[in-house]
Parts: structure tokens; sequence; C-alpha cells
């Protein structure tokens, strides 16, 4: 019977570190990423860091501001979700309470398929069609630039959007429906006076959880871009957070390379902060 | 009197939230459609036996993807036969064990964080942690491990979906037979989880397929062919990567489109398999 | 007292089921009228087609007329908006919207294009007071209606539709979902309306029926057995079925 009992207490003992590994994991991310993004930050002075215009790494007297990248993650998620959430939220509209069972359930398949294409598939076809384009398009010299990057980026988190609209949508009780109907609204006014209204908080998680993929992606961004650290402009070439440490970190060191861990921690409390406003919303969502 | 029409206004405002919804939908549609067709029509052509089945040579200046092909397979297999147990396990212990509520909060949104951290955070963090602390250098099976930790929260989630719909009675029956908890999550739960474990690994090949920038500085982008035990002691670049490297470093558009044509279809694939999957599974849960 | 609906030889499927058999009645103009019969009688449909809420329900096939002042409400020039600001309706769960009590009142007026704040006041206020539920509710408008109970989200839901100003109120079962004093409450309000609204009200509870209805119809498999006077129908019932009915032999 002891041993049975010990043996038992072993099993647990073992789920208890697996359900401890998440734990562990984002632990781990934090402390590697505070520890390592610590002493650039000291070293070049916080101000200096945070709201230099100025990104030299490798010139003989180098400079570390990261104004630029900070601009331009905040104006390219901006941008995407300006162009992203409108067409995203009208499509779920319509996908959870206009569409016809069938054209739902192909949409739906598409959206999907666009969720699960790889990003560098993204970055080449905005390479060789997109950024073309917006050379031709607006005669410029270069395409690659901070709007190719918010096109790109707005395709991207159309999955994010439209299927979380749509669960929150579908959940919307069909009494509050019905009652509007029975007043003589008509469908689709009952659609965005009381259905929406009533999804608010999960459309919210919805845009908040695009923030984050927009801010968060890297390789199609990289690829369209042009990956210049000036000053946001939307034609011109720019640099994002995340792209400033994909570009130079194969072949940084010394203080150059802790400065990109830094710029990494720095995006790191960006997406800290939105997981925040994520989760406020969806126990908002919950309650409500 | 019922005959009064919907005022101008009204009738205006519904054709414009119809026609916006419309358009909407439409331009979803036609993008995912032009993406696929694109990259199909772009890369179809560029695919051939010869470019599949060699390794790029600078000799002969021919490019050759099995590697990329060989990388991609070592390291969803790693990554899987890490990843499976360890979520499947994490699932395990929060339904059937923990009984602190704190606890279990304090896992799940650990797991919630985890799947909003940015892949290049954690391309950077492996690199740190696997590549430099651990010592494993730049290598496949580095990277494998920074991709078990981006897929915990998905295989964990999909487990713990599955087993939430295997019914309280069944454990009560086999606690009622006398056996151990030991026993009963063996013989009762884990095979009802099955469903959520193989829902959890199509999403994480998808999601392993489509990665780069978590695989840039921990499994690096060498085209060396080699064994799978070779292979994941060395650097290698996966499929996404090479496609990366090819197009924008080294400008063989060519061969990047073929590698995105072969991704596309395997999407395609992954997610229709998903779907077959989860239609089966719903199905036998209802019958 | 003239007749303010009457359906005529009116069927209705849904798919393959039929639902309604060839029902004809007139139901009088400000009075209450109850519709009763066993579960899946038919009553609750054939409410749901005087506004026509069954147009949402896929595969349903409807043959025969209602008229509404003698106009037949399917004619293909009716308007089916306009149809329900006119003959509104009452659900069996209360369903205020997750919104003030306010904007509850003030969504059908809105809905119809009144957007002067002065008459959304007033008509919030006059709904509000013919529902019996102002004096409860005026010191917290701005406050979300799901905060009341469920009795007076059922007022509140009442108000929402006498908001909307129309000549016939459709009650599905208000009160199944409410506690015997809500009930009560409820039954009071729906003899007052009746001063300016015709009412008909489906009931499962045939006191309810004999306390405040002028007219009951009694429906059995889709068919309307009997419709008369409500004393008349409970007390000396012409037909056998209806007889067995309300002395509780089955239903």
């Amino acid at each position: 019977m002891k041993k049975n009992r010990l043996f038992e207490n072993i099993i647990h003992g073992i789920f208890l570190i697996l359900g401890l590994i998440t734990i562990g994991c984002v632990l781990l991310i934090t402390v590697y990423l505070v520890i390592s993004g610590i002493p650039a930050i000291r070293e070049i002075g916080i101000i200096d860091f945070l709201f230099g215009k100025k990104w030299a790494s490798t010139a003989e007297e180098p400079a570390f501001g990261i104004l630029p990248f900070i601009l331009t993650s905040v104006y390219g998620t901006a941008g995407a979700i300006v162009i992203g959430v409108p067409i995203g939220f009208m499509t779920a509209v319509y996908l959870s309470k206009a569409a016809h069972p069938k054209v739902r359930t192909v949409i739906e398949a598409a959206v999907n398929l666009l969720a699960g294409i790889p990003s560098v598939v993204y970055g080449l076809v905005g390479m060789l069609v997109l950024v073309p384009g917006i050379r031709k398009l607006f005669n410029i010299p270069d395409g690659a630039s901070l709007f190719a990057a918010i096109i790109v980026l707005a395709i991207m988190i159309l999955p994010s959007i439209i299927k979380v609209s749509i669960t929150a949508l579908d959940a919307v009780p069909k009494e509050y429906e019905d009652a509007s109907l029975a007043l003589g609204a008509t469908p689709t006014e009952t659609f965005f006076r009381v259905s929406v209204p009533t999804a608010k908080s999960g459309i919210a998680a919805a845009v908040v959880l695009g923030v984050g993929r927009a801010i968060g992606e890297a390789m199609a961004v990289m690829m369209v871009s042009g990956n210049v650290p000036n000053m946001p402009s939307l034609f011109q070439s720019v640099r994002f957070l995340t792209t400033a440490v994909a570009s130079e970190m194969a072949y940084s060191s010394g203080l150059q390379q802790q400065a990109l861990f830094s710029i990494a921690l720095v995006l790191f409390l960006f997406i800290m902060l939105i997981n925040a406003a994520l989760n406020f919303f969806l126990k908002g969502n919950k309650e409500g | 009197m019922l005959k009064g029409k919907l005022s101008g206004k009204r009738k205006a405002y519904i054709t414009a939230m119809r026609t916006a919804m419309l358009v909407s939908t439409v331009l979803t549609a036609a993008l995912v459609l032009f993406l696929v067709i694109y990259v199909l029509i772009k890369g179809i052509p560029n695919i051939s036996w010869e470019l599949i089945s060699t390794k790029p040579s600078y000799l002969s200046d021919k490019i050759g993807i099995l590697p990329d092909i060989m990388n991609t397979v070592y390291i969803v297999l790693a990554t899987l036969v890490i990843v499976l147990p360890l979520g499947a396990g994490a699932a395990v212990y929060l339904t059937e064990y923990a009984k602190n509520k704190k606890l279990v909060g304090m896992i799940e949104y650990a797991a919630e964080t985890l799947s909003g951290i940015p892949s290049i955070i954690y391309g950077l963090v492996g690199m740190l942690f696997f590549c430099q602390f651990l010592n494993m250098e730049t290598s496949l099976l580095a990277g494998a491990l920074t991709l078990v930790i981006m897929n915990l929260p998905t295989v964990m989630r999909t487990t713990q979906e599955s087993l939430k719909t295997v019914p309280q009675s069944y454990r009560d029956g086999a606690f009622g037979l006398g056996a151990g908890k030991w026993r009963v999550i063996r013989t009762v739960v884990l095979p009802g989880c099955v469903d959520g474990i193989i829902t959890g690994c199509i999403l994480s090949v998808g999601r392993i397929l489509g990665e780069s920038a978590a695989l840039l500085f921990t499994a690096g982008f060498a085209h060396a062919l080699n064994g799978i035990i070779d292979g994941l002691t060395s650097p290698g670049a996966t499929l996404t990567v090479a496609l990366y490297v090819y197009a924008k470093e080294q400008g063989e558009f060519g061969v990047a489109f073929a590698i995105a044509a072969i991704l596309m279809i395997l999407t395609l694939l992954i997610n229709l398999s998903a779907t077959l999957v989860g239609r089966y599974f719903a199905k036998r849960r209802n019958v | 007292m003239s007749d303010i609906m009457t359906a005529k030889e009116l069927c209705l499927w849904y798919g393959s089921s039929q639902a309604l058999k060839n029902v004809s009645i007139s139901i009088p103009e400000k009075s209450i009228t109850a519709l009763i019969g066993p579960s899946g009688c038919g009553k609750s449909t054939f409410l749901k087609t005087l506004n026509r809420m069954n147009d949402l329900i896929p595969e349903v096939k409807i043959t025969g007329e209602v008229s509404y002042k003698g106009v037949n409400i399917f004619d293909s020039s009716v308007d089916v908006c306009e149809l329900r600001r006119e003959v509104g309706m009452v659900f069996q769960k209360p369903n205020p919207f997750p919104m003030s009590i306010y904007d509850n009142i003030a969504y059908g007026p809105r809905t119809h294009g009144v957007k002067s704040k002065a008459k959304l006041d007033e008509i919030v206020e006059r709904a509000l007071r013919d529902a019996a539920i102002w004096d409860e509710v005026k010191d917290r408008l701005k406050k979300n209606a799901l905060g009341l109970s469920g009795g007076q989200q059922q007022r509140l839901c009442i108000a929402r539709a006498l908001a909307a100003e129309p000549q016939v109120l459709l009650m599905d079962e208000p009160t199944s979902a409410l506690d015997p004093i809500s009930t009560s409450r409820i039954e009071e309000l729906a003899l007052q309306l009746k001063e300016k609204y015709t009412i008909i009200i489906v009931t499962h509870n045939m006191q309810q029926a004999v306390r405040i209805s002028d007219n009951t119809a009694f429906f059995l498999l889709g068919e309307l057995v009997e419709f008369g006077e409500t004393e008349k129908l409970f007390s000396q019932p012409k037909e056998k079925r209806t007889e067995d009915y309300i002395t509780g032999r089955f239903g």
C-alpha cells in the first residue's frame, strides 16, 4: 500500500513539473530579456536610448537611439489596424450574421488559410507585387516603405480579427436579436445596433490581438520595409523594433549586440502591455 | 398604413452597411484567392525533380533544396517528440491534478503570455539560452527546443479542450472500481485526449513549417545535407528560412517561389486535415 | 367592438410538418385574447405569425391570410418593419438589451427615426409610466438594464414594446419565467393596458387566462378548436376536447 502511495506521489510530482513548465518558460524569457537588456540601456542612458533619433550602430561614433524603431512600430501597427480592423470587422459581422451557412464555411476556410500562410510567403509576394506596385503608383524611387509594411500587416492581422470577432458575435443571445426585430428594426440594423454592441468586448479583444500580431511580426515586414533606420514616414524605408533586432543580430557584438537585446526588451514590454489589455477585455466579456 | 416604406435615411444606412459587409468579405476572399493562385502560378513551374532532390553546389552553380526539406522534417519531428508529451502532460496536470485555483490561473496566464510573444523574441532568447548558455551552438536542436516553447500553449490548449469532453462519470466509475489515480488517467483520461493531441500536433506542424524569425539565430541557415543525428547537432535552414535567404539575400526569386508554392500546398493540406480531423472527432463525440 | 386582426384559413408548415391547420379567428380591438392549449399545439406559432417573426425561420411555408386593419400582412407591399412597429411583442424570457434602461426604451423610437432628445425623453417616460415601472427606475435610467430583477426586466420589455407606439401587443407566455408576485403585477398591467392596446397573450396557465382575458382561443395539434368569451369557454365549452383540456384530463 505504502509503495503504491509513493508511486502515485511520484506521478503527481511529474505532472506538477510538466504543469509548471509554462511558468518556467515565461520566467526564463523575462529574466533573460531583462538581464541581457539592461546593460546597454545603462551604458547608453535610458533617455538617449528611448528618445534618441539616430541609430548608427556601426559608425565610428556609434549612436543608439531607438525612437525611429518605436515610432515605426507604433505607426505601422496603427496603420495596419486602421486598414485591417474595418475590413475584418465587417467580414466577421457578415459571416456571423448574414451569410448563408455554405458561404460562411467556404470563407472561414479561406480565412484559416490566410492565418496559416507563412510570413515569409507574405514577404515574398509583398516584395514582388506590392513594393513595385507602390513604386509605380506613387512614383517614388523605392516602394519598400512603411506603407508597404502597413498593407502586409493589415492583411496578416485579418484572420485574428475575423476569427475572434466571429466567436464574440456568435455568442450574442438570439433573444436580443429577436427583440430588436420585433420592435421593427431590419436585420442589418439589428446586427449593428444590438449584436455588435453586445459583442463589443470580444471585438475589442480581437483588435488588441491584432495589435499584438502586428507589432510582433518581423520577417514579412523585413522583406518589404526597406530596413533603413529613418524616422517613420509613409513612403520611406523604415525599420521596426522587430526588424532592428533581426537585421543586425547575425553580425553584431559588444555594445551593439547588447543594444539589440535592449530593443527586444522594449518590444517585450509592449507585448506585455498588450497582453494585459487582452486579458482585461476577455475577462470583461465573460462577466458581461 | 403598413405600406409606409422605410424612410430614406434608414434605407441609406442599411444599404451602406450591407455594402460595407459585402465589399469587405469579397475583398478578404479575393485576397486569399489571389495569394494562393499567384504563389502557385509563380512557383510550380520552378519546382523540378532536380531542385528537390539535390543540394546546392557552388561548383556547378545550381540550387537544390533537399537539405532544407530534410532540415524541415528533422525539426518538425524533434519539436513534436518533445512538445507533445510536455504539452499534454501540462494539460493533464491542469484538468486532473491541480486543486489550487491560483496556480491553475497562473499556469493558464503563462500559457496565454507565451502565445502572445513574438517569434523574434523566442529566437533571441533561444539563442541566448540554448545556443550560448547550454552550449548547443547554432543547431537544429536548439531551433527545435525554441519551437517547443512556442508550441507548448497550443498543444496544452487543444489537449485541455479534449479532456474537458471526457465525462466526469467515466473517472468516477474507474475510481469507484478502486483504481488508483494514475491508472484512471492512463486508462480513462489519456485515451480521451488523443483527439486533442492530434489536433495540437497538426496545428503545431503548421506553425513550425511557417516559422522563420525564431529559427534565424537558433538553427541558422546552412544548406548541408545530413542524417537526422548529424542534422540535429549542426546548423541548417528550414524551407521558410531558405525562402527568406534566397529571396532577400541572394535574389533567387525562382527558387523562393518554388519553396513558397511548396509551403502553400503544405498549408492547404494542413488546414484540410485539421478540418477533416475536427469533423471526424466531433462526429465521433456526438454518436 | 371592431376586429383589429383577422386570420383566414391560415396554414403553416415547418418543412414538411404542419404546425397550423386552417386557423380562422377574429381578434377584437382593445381587449385581451388568451391563446391556450398544450405544448406544441401551435399557439406560439400562431402568435409569431401575427407579426411575421416566423419569417426568420428557414423553410417556413404559409398559406391563407392574416389581415391587420383590413390589410393582408403577407402582401408583398407590406413593410414588415412597419408591421412589427404596429404589432409589438413581449417574449417568454425577459430579454432587455445589455444597455442602459433609457437606451432600451429608446431603441424602438430611435430605430424609427426619432432623434430629438426632448421627444425621446418624453417617450421613455410615458412608456415606463404605462408599464408601471417608472417609479422604480426613474433614478437609474442610465444604469444597465440587466441589473433589474426578472419581473422588472419583463415590465421593462413591455415598456420597450410600448415605446414603439404599437396598436397590438403580442405576449408569449410573459410570466412563465417569473415569481408569483411579479406575475400578478404583469397581469394587473395587462388589464390597465387593454384600455389603449389590443393584447394577445399565450399562456400555459389557465387561471391566468380566466383572470385577465376577455376572449380565449383553445388550440390543439395546430387546430383552433374553440374560440369565444372566456367565461363561456371555461364554464360551458362547446367542444368535448376543450372540456377535456380545461378540466385537466390531458395537457
